[in-house]
């Protein structure tokens, strides 16, 4: 008998922990496994069973269900509970997926090197450098991180860079609000992402690697210290690469790769001028391949399966598949890993199931606080990146938060520049002082003060901030702000408010 | 958390002084002991780490994790980000102004899924309601 519960920071957060001790108490000898997370969080904690009979789960169980689900014989794989689940593959919102990326996560001991198989490394021992990038270049992976830039020609340019000393940097900052997959990855499947490091590794002729974890991730940086420690001793790192992890240190901007770099150097996380590229002139100034934790942990798909089973999936220019992470006020809220091209209503009423509240869906923010809010009319909206920058969107990191009816987006549209303004580095004056005017003028327009001009200023100001900024974060916080003032001209004050429902 | 002694600090410091770009790694062990970072010990980390007292103060003051205070007995930190705020969070602060906390803001925990999201010291909570917050905090 063996008995599968997760680690994961989300499960641990409802209890796995306290369902554990229960279980153990009264079972000592059953044999615990330490997953992540299936990424079916409505279902957390979701506690998984084998025996004879095959693998089944439940869930949610809380510790509250531990006596009832005793009685009716959980740990043999007993189905007499309303929590029974039956086999978690078979569950519809599993079913509907296309695991390539997340294809090990929840399904193994997480820290075991006998379960996980270094095999896309051995593949790629056996390759070129240069035919390890055609591999990424063919399989038309673009960056998670947020700009989707190809991974393969960053990649080049690192390798054509001749150097002494090289880096793989992976940025594991994920300070996207709504985004969780690369906490889920690296508690879930932490040497899918060591892997794919060490690839990159070999691809760049690069000799050591640093993981920049957030310090919001405690959980996180323990599991994946351990997987560390665990690849060190197995003999897989150390061996021509090293790596490392390091911790942020609660700044949102960190997450830029110049500000991370400075970070990563001891610094203020203050955003770099560019050129130079930091594939060329990177961490303390040589050539570094920085990666998002999810573009990593494509890699080992893509070198075992071939670069060719990965196009296959996706559309149009968007190839492979997305992690989408969907959350907020929604039914079923989970990580769905799903080719591009879905569309958003089939997301959020064919696998979330709508709100959680029951109350229709008002909007969707996708792509993280810098990510514009839709409205009910976009849903139809295919998720590739060229789709969604067309409807004036984005993919980003892959995040969906939905709202009920509820939501004043006046107030999402005051907290996307009030957060701009807490996170700023600083440095370009459109990003620091106008995110603090545009919480004043937005304030103003609210309670009505001359609300005409003040509107007229709030599309000045959000001119400036676009085309004036250093980076993304002062140039994009006005996405949220204006397709809020476009499409719910209402919670502005500037039509009559519909009668509340 | 122990008190802050000058000392054991200085080991802390030694301990890390030669990693490359040691200030955050030397930062953060010092507050893991100490719970905050004494601001009178900066020209010694300064001199450690070859840095200037402007330069180990400017990081002191950019990263919003390091205290120049110790805290009270427990930090919490509710979630302020969207996903959390479509799921109530909000209701939540008004809940602990009490005085024998630390309330810390913080931009996402990633329990996007499982929220609201609340961590008290280093622990993560997900789903709270106030109820489950006036229990956690008794
Ligand atoms: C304000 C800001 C915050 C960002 N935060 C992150 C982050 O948390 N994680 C991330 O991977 N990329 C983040 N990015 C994008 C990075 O700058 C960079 O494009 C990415 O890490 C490159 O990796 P990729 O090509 O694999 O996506 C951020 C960008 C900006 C402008
Ligand atoms: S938005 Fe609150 S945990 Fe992510």
């Amino acid at each position: 008998m063996k008995i599968y519960i997760p680690h994961d920071t989300s499960s641990l957060s409802l209890g796995a922990d306290e369902v554990l001790a229960a279980i153990t108490a009264k079972y000592p000898d059953i044999e615990i496994i330490r997953n992540g997370s299936r990424g079916l969080y409505w279902l957390e904690s979701l506690i998984e069973v084998e025996t004879d009979k095959g693998r089944v789960g439940y869930g949610p169980v809380s510790i509250d269900d531990i006596p009832s689900l005793f009685e009716a014989g959980f740990p043999e794989g007993g189905s007499m509970h309303p929590l029974y689940l039956g086999k978690v593959e078979e569950l519809e919102a599993f079913k509907r997926q296309n695991r390539l990326t997340f294809a090990n996560c929840g399904v193994s001991d997480a820290l075991s090197t006998e379960d996980y198989k270094f095999e896309a490394l051995e593949k790629a021992l056996k390759l070129s450098p240069q035919d390890i990038v055609n591999a990424v270049k063919d399989s038309g992976l673009r960056g998670r991180g947020g700009a989707a830039f190809p991974t393969g020609i960053k990649w080049q340019t690192v390798l054509d860079t001749k150097s002494e000393k090289k880096y793989i940097v992976c940025n594991a900052d994920e300070g996207d609000s709504g985004t969780f997959a690369d906490r889920m990855i690296m508690e879930g499947d932490p040497y899918c992402l060591i892997e794919g490091m060490m690839i990159a590794a070999r691809a760049v002729e690069a000799s050591q690697g640093y993981i920049y974890l957030r310090s919001e991730y405690p959980n996180t940086a323990k599991i994946l210290q351990q997987a560390i420690d665990n690849a060190y001793e197995a003999g897989h790192l150390g061996k021509g690469f090293d790596l490392e992890i390091r911790m942020g240190a609660g700044s949102y901007i960190c997450g830029e790769e110049t500000a991370l770099l400075e970070s990563l150097e001891g610094k203020r996380g203050m955003i770099r001028y560019r050129p130079p590229l930091p594939a060329i002139e990177g961490l303390f100034g040589k050539p570094t391949a920085l990666n998002n934790v999810i573009t990593l942990a494509s890699i080992p798909f893509i070198l075992a399966q071939g670069a060719k089973a990965y196009q296959n999936h996706g559309a149009g220019k968007s190839k492979g598949t997305l992690t989408i992470q969907l959350c907020g006020n929604v039914k079923y809220p989970g990580l769905y890993e799903m080719d591009f091209g879905v569309s958003l209503k089939e997301l959020l009423y064919g696998i979330g199931g709508g709100t959680a509240t029951g109350r229709p869906i008002k909007t969707v923010q996708c792509g993280g606080p810098l990510g514009a809010y839709l409205h009910e009319s976009q849903f139809d909206t295919p998720m590739t990146y060229e789709d969604f920058a067309k409807a004036g969107a984005m993919l980003g990191h892959g995040g969906v938060v939905v709202f009920d009816d509820s939501v004043d987006m006046a107030q999402q549209a005051r907290y996307a520049m009030e957060f701009c303004s807490i996170e700023s580095c600083g440095k370009c004056t459109p990003c620091r002082i106008g995110s603090t005017r545009g919480v004043e003028v937005i304030d103003k327009i609210i309670s009505n003060v001359e609300r005409d001009q003040n509107l007229e200023l709030l599309e000045d100001l959000c001119e400036v901030m676009t085309d004036g900024s250093l980076c993304a974060m002062g140039g994009l916080t006005p996405a949220p702000v204006l397709s809020a003032l476009k499409y719910f001209p209402e919670d502005f004050g500037l039509l009559p408010k519909k009668k509340a429902a | 958390m122990t008190n802050w002694n000058a000392e054991a600090a200085q080991k802390i410091v030694q301990g890390k002084a030669n990693l490359p770009g040691a200030l955050l790694p030397v930062l953060h062990a010092l507050q893991a002991e100490f719970g905050y970072i004494n601001p009178d010990f900066v020209p010694e980390i300064a001199k450690a780490l070859n840095l200037s007292r402007a330069d180990v103060h400017g990081v002191l003051s950019f990263y919003h994790d390091f205290r120049d205070k110790p805290p009270s007995e427990r930090v919490i930190k509710i979630c302020r980000a969207e996903a959390c705020q479509a799921m109530g969070a909000s209701k939540l602060e008004d809940h602990i102004k009490r005085s024998d906390v630390t309330l810390e803001p913080v931009y996402c925990l990633g329990n996007c899924a499982c929220g609201p999201a609340v961590m008290i010291d280093d622990k993560t909570y997900g789903r709270v309601t106030p109820e489950k917050l006036e229990e956690l905090l008794s």
